[in-house]
């Protein structure tokens, strides 16, 4: 009885046993030649009340069906079906729900399923936390690596090292004992043309080691960890499956490797890098809970949550990161994605917190804590920063998607690692002479950010100060000084090689962010126009434009708000965020009093960068790569009909179909290993077309090798059926292969007189992978992702075969 | 079976919450066995007359931290004294030297780790490789295996399911596939620029 082959062998036989069975046999081979599936289930009823004989087989067989292992996953490379998974995720949370009302055990493992969600985003938030912690001390210790070394103890940074002297004056409040330069320490002078040539050297071979030691270890251990990571992940979350790219090799090689390519000087940042380690850390951590790791669509759920932990502690801004993941990064976000990304975001910015890299509970280098107000003329730099922040976003773009082109397609992408350190010894050339490109860039945006007290005696706060009309803490205007004035052209050369060197560096093989670079550009840009918009209110504060709301020696303009809004204006002119961005600034000031000026400058720069270029930076990558990520936000507006956009067209061979009971197993395998097609449909027979179902090609491959090892009797010659019952089969014949449990019954099917708008819809809305479609019921042809991307595509002027992947 | 898996699956769940709620006390509590040096009070007293800028640090807990107590010697003499503290700006602040030297040692130690294992693939490997095989060249295996062999995928998938018995084979088996792994995610990346680009 446990034998299958031999009950299917049995219609035929005549075995006294199966007296019972024949009869109905019989009336069961008469039904199959007709295919309306409703008879199939009244004949099984009626069978039921034929003493059973066939029923029990049937459950037997269900339980003997136990699902194959590798049936339901996906190909590198490919889409996964939503659908499908999210209807695997409702059917195991129904079987759990009705199985908790039988035993206490059962009803422990539903508690502690429903639980496992929050302690996921819990164990996220905490290994997100320590590891962006563990990223910021060595960054920042590793920065400092080039110019000196702690005598205290070597893991002291500059800043840390000289914590504890007692007594300085303002101008050697940067120098202490313990702290020796190089040159200090291998000839024992600080001062001189030879020290500051041996201190040169030192910072440049440095700088040398830390790219090759980053670009080696990621080229041998992890070549994924490249890159920023953003436009895979945010691919990968819209369905797309890069097997490797979220793994544990992936994260150590990334998080180790990142800390070397900051500390080398190079023009890049830690944020988008961020992202993406705390990406690793959800998938990692979903291989514990069963809920997480055979569901994919749950999966990019946790994942959505674990960019908004990201995003949370590279700005110390939770609401911040859960916007950033919603408008940025995630494809799909349920309401119920958007609380658990909230509380993994609090979880890992809390921890941060604890850990304290910077000291002073702080968790970002350039927190800003100034509240001094701002009057609505000054809307007018704001909106021109927004300009200038919108217009060098779309430069860039531009820029940097033709390098990485060259990069990709000429002789230039054979040789990355020696790419990587020319533009780390040009980098660092021409970095060390100036004082402000020769500090990390965070350390640059915290003091362009930073507001001139009275106490501040960098170059930057160099004003003429007249100490007798100070009166308290409230500062008057004052004219700049000679300090002022060098800080000035030595930020606008700062200014013109940062634009000119980030091009180059974003996209190349060591980890590398963007929103450090661009931020840091605009705060040069802001700043350079605050300083200029405060002289010219010192010297003529009589003009009708001042006169009314400055009045004489109040100090009304506050530069570093400038620098701030310019950096708000060029990250939104080259990320296209938007909400987003306002409220990770906002955050960033601790304040409601200039989301006005950022509002006003992000909304101008989106518009005047949009006006040059649809893409953001992140778009244009996934452009360049290929990914087949379907846009969410473009509307499709061209008047196509789903025939125009069909497979097969009319010169291309018919379609491959399968039909439901006539193929062999050899028929089968040769059809797949003669096309590369990732699924086929199944038809009831060839003439009529009529559909009834589909089914994978992997799935397909590994059932057929399963049964050929398992299963008895499976030859080249036995028929494959999808029916429920086999079909009528002559005597001395295999047994046939049922693989009605490896068919999508319910495929989607539109009209081939359906308009290409909806059908585009659809594909967004519900993330299918494949449509069929039909002609008066028959099936005609299929779309496929790939072939909507590539209609897109076309509609748009763009290349279509640029879509290189399913 | 399942019962059984079901319960071990539970309990490593609880483990698991127990060791990250202890994680995050043990940092609490490397946080409060602060070094005696790692607070102080930072004034920052601006130029007055002809004293120049100065700025003083002192350990000194937060409740006294204050001009009066933390500047000293005091520049001025004793009716300025007022004067003088107005203007300058004290604030308090700590830091915790153990979690960063902690960090940094960490933070070594794995780059050293990862740097002598990449010694050792790069260069110490394949001339173990070749005194072990003698001179007969090791065939690497094919690469382009999605492509042509639809069915090697599932030999693949089919095989991973069945158990192996010895660990040692299990780690050797798991660094081989390791490696197919890093070989084709470097071929994809660095020599065809098909992805990352």
């Amino acid at each position: 009885m446990d034998n299958p082959g031999f009950r299917r062998g049995s219609f035929h036989s005549s075995t006294s046993d199966e007296d019972l069975v024949e009869i109905s046999g019989a009336t069961l081979d008469f039904s199959m030649t007709d295919d309306v599936p409703p008879l199939d289930r009244d004949l099984g009823e009626f069978m039921s009340y034929n003493g059973g004989g066939l029923n029990v087989p049937n459950k037997m067989m269900d339980f003997l069906e136990e699902p194959i292992p590798g049936v339901g996953t996906y190909e590198d490379f490919n889409t996964i079906d939503w659908v499908r998974e999210k209807s695997r995720d409702r059917d195991r949370h129904r079987e759990i729900t009705n199985k908790s009302k039988e035993s206490t055990w059962a009803l422990i493992h539903r508690v502690s399923d429903a639980f496992s969600g929050w302690l996921l985003m819990l164990l996220i938030g905490l290994l997100a936390g320590s590891l962006a912690g563990l990223i910021d001390i060595s960054a920042h210790w590793m920065t400092d690596l080039k110019e000196g070394v702690c005598l205290r103890g070597f893991w002291f940074n500059h800043e840390h090292c000289c914590w504890n002297s007692e007594q300085v004056t303002f101008e050697d409040r940067d120098k202490c004992l313990e702290w020796n330069t190089w040159s200090q320490l291998l000839i024992s002078k600080s001062e001189g043309a030879f020290a500051y040539i041996l201190n040169y050297f030192m910072y440049v071979l440095w700088a040398l080691l830390f790219a090759l030691l980053a670009v080696s270890l990621v080229r041998v251990f992890a070549p994924y960890a490249c890159g920023s990571g953003i436009p895979e992940i945010k691919t990968i979350l819209s369905g797309f499956i890069i097997r490797g790219y979220l793994g544990k090799w992936t994260l150590i090689i990334k998080t180790i490797t990142l800390v070397l390519a900051v500390s080398s000087g190079l023009s890049l940042g830690k944020e988008g890098p961020l992202v993406h380690v705390a990406c690793c850390c959800g998938n990692i951590l979903c291989h514990c809970f069963t809920k997480y790791r055979k569901n994919e669509a749950k999966r990019r759920e946790v994942l959505s949550a674990a960019a908004a932990a990201g995003v949370s502690v590279a700005f110390g801004a939770p609401i911040g990161g859960v916007l950033f993941s919603l408008e940025e990064v995630s494809y799909y976000f349920p309401l119920k994605t958007l609380w658990r990304s909230f509380f993994a975001a609090l979880v890992a910015a809390f921890t941060l917190r604890s850990i304290n890299p910077f000291g002073n509970s702080r968790l970002v280098l350039f927190y800003v804590e100034f509240h001094t107000p701002w009057h609505l003329l000054e809307l007018v730099p704001f909106v021109f920063l927004g300009i200038f922040g919108g217009l060098w976003g779309a430069f860039f773009i531009r820029g940097n998607i033709a390098w990485c082109r060259k990069r990709k397609n000429t002789q230039l992408g054979k040789y990355p690692v020696l790419e990587v350190l020319v533009v780390t010894a040009i980098t660092g050339i021409l970095a060390f002479p100036n004082e402000y490109t020769r500090m990390s860039t965070s350390e640059l945006i915290s003091e362009l950010f930073n507001d001139c007290g009275l106490l501040d005696s960098s170059q930057l706060c160099d004003y003429v100060n007249n100490f007798n009309t100070t009166k308290g803490a409230k500062l008057p205007d004052r004219p700049a000084g000679v300090g002022v004035y060098t800080a000035m052209w030595q930020l606008s050369l700062a200014l013109v090689m940062k634009i000119l060197i980030t091009i180059f560096t974003f996209g190349m093989k060591v980890p590398s962010g963007l929103f450090i670079p661009s931020m840091a550009v605009g705060a040069i840009a802001g700043r350079l126009l605050g300083v200029g918009v405060e002289q010219l209110a010192y010297y003529h504060h009589d003009w009708p434009i001042f006169s009314g709301w400055c009045s004489q020696g109040a100090d009304c303009i506050t530069p570093g708000l400038y620098a701030m809004v310019g950096a708000a204006a060029c990250l939104g002119g080259v990320t296209r965020m938007t909400v987003s961005l306002v409220v990770i600034m906002f955050e960033l000031t601790g304040g409601l009093e200039y989301i006005v000026p950022l509002m006003a400058a992000a909304m101008t720069s989106k518009w005047v960068a949009d006006a040059i270029g649809r893409e953001g930076i992140y778009d244009a990558h996934i452009r360049l790569n290929g990914y087949p990520f379907l846009e969410a936000k473009e509307e499709f507006t061209h008047k196509t009909l789903a025939m125009d956009v069909m497979r097969p067209r009319r010169s291309d061979p018919t379609l491959m179909v399968l039909t439901q009971d006539s193929m062999t197993v050899e028929d089968v395998e040769t059809l797949i290993s003669e096309t590369t097609y990732s699924g086929y449909p199944v038809v009831v027979s060839r003439e009529s077309q009529r559909l009834v179902g589909f089914v994978l090609r992997r799935d397909l491959i590994i059932s057929i090798e399963n049964a050929r090892k398992k299963q008895d009797g499976i030859v080249s010659t036995s028929i494959i059926h999808f029916t429920d019952h086999s079909p009528p089969l002559p005597p001395h014949a295999p047994p046939s292969l049922k693989l009605r449990n490896i068919l999508d019954l319910s495929p989607f099917t539109v009209t081939d007189q359906t308009p290409m708008e909806i059908v585009v819809d659809i594909f967004r809305k519900l993330g299918l992978r494949q449509c069929l479609v039909t002609h008066n019921g028959r099936l005609l042809g299929i779309i496929t992702k790939k072939d909507v991307l590539k209609h897109i595509a076309q509609m748009a002027n763009q290349d279509p075969d640029s879509i290189l992947f399913n | 079976t399942t019962v059984w898996s079901g319960f071990l699956r539970l309990c490593f769940v609880f483990g698991l919450s127990f060791l990250a709620l202890t994680g995050l006390l043990l940092v609490q509590l490397a946080n409060a066995a602060k070094n005696f040096e790692d607070v102080r009070c930072k004034c920052i007293c601006p130029p007055y007359k002809e004293h120049s800028g100065y700025i003083y640090n002192k350990n000194i807990t937060q409740k006294d931290c204050n001009c009066l107590h933390v500047v000293e010697p005091m520049p001025v003499p004793g009716p300025d004294v007022e004067a003088y503290c107005l203007r300058c700006e004290c604030k308090y602040e700590e830091r915790s030297s153990v979690t960063i030297k902690i960090t940094i040692i960490i933070y070594l130690s794995i780059l050293g780790l990862l740097l002598l294992y990449m010694v050792y693939l790069t260069f110490v490997e394949p001339i173990l490789k070749r005194r072990l095989f003698g001179h007969s060249q090791l065939i690497q295996s094919d690469d382009d295996v999605g492509d042509h062999q639809p069915f090697a995928n599932a030999h693949d998938v089919l095989a991973r399911s069945r158990s192996r018995a010895n660990v040692l084979n299990k780690v050797e088996y798991a660094q081989q596939r390791w490696k197919l792994q890093v070989q084709e995610q470097r071929k994809s990346v660095f020599d065809r620029h098909v992805v990352l680009s």
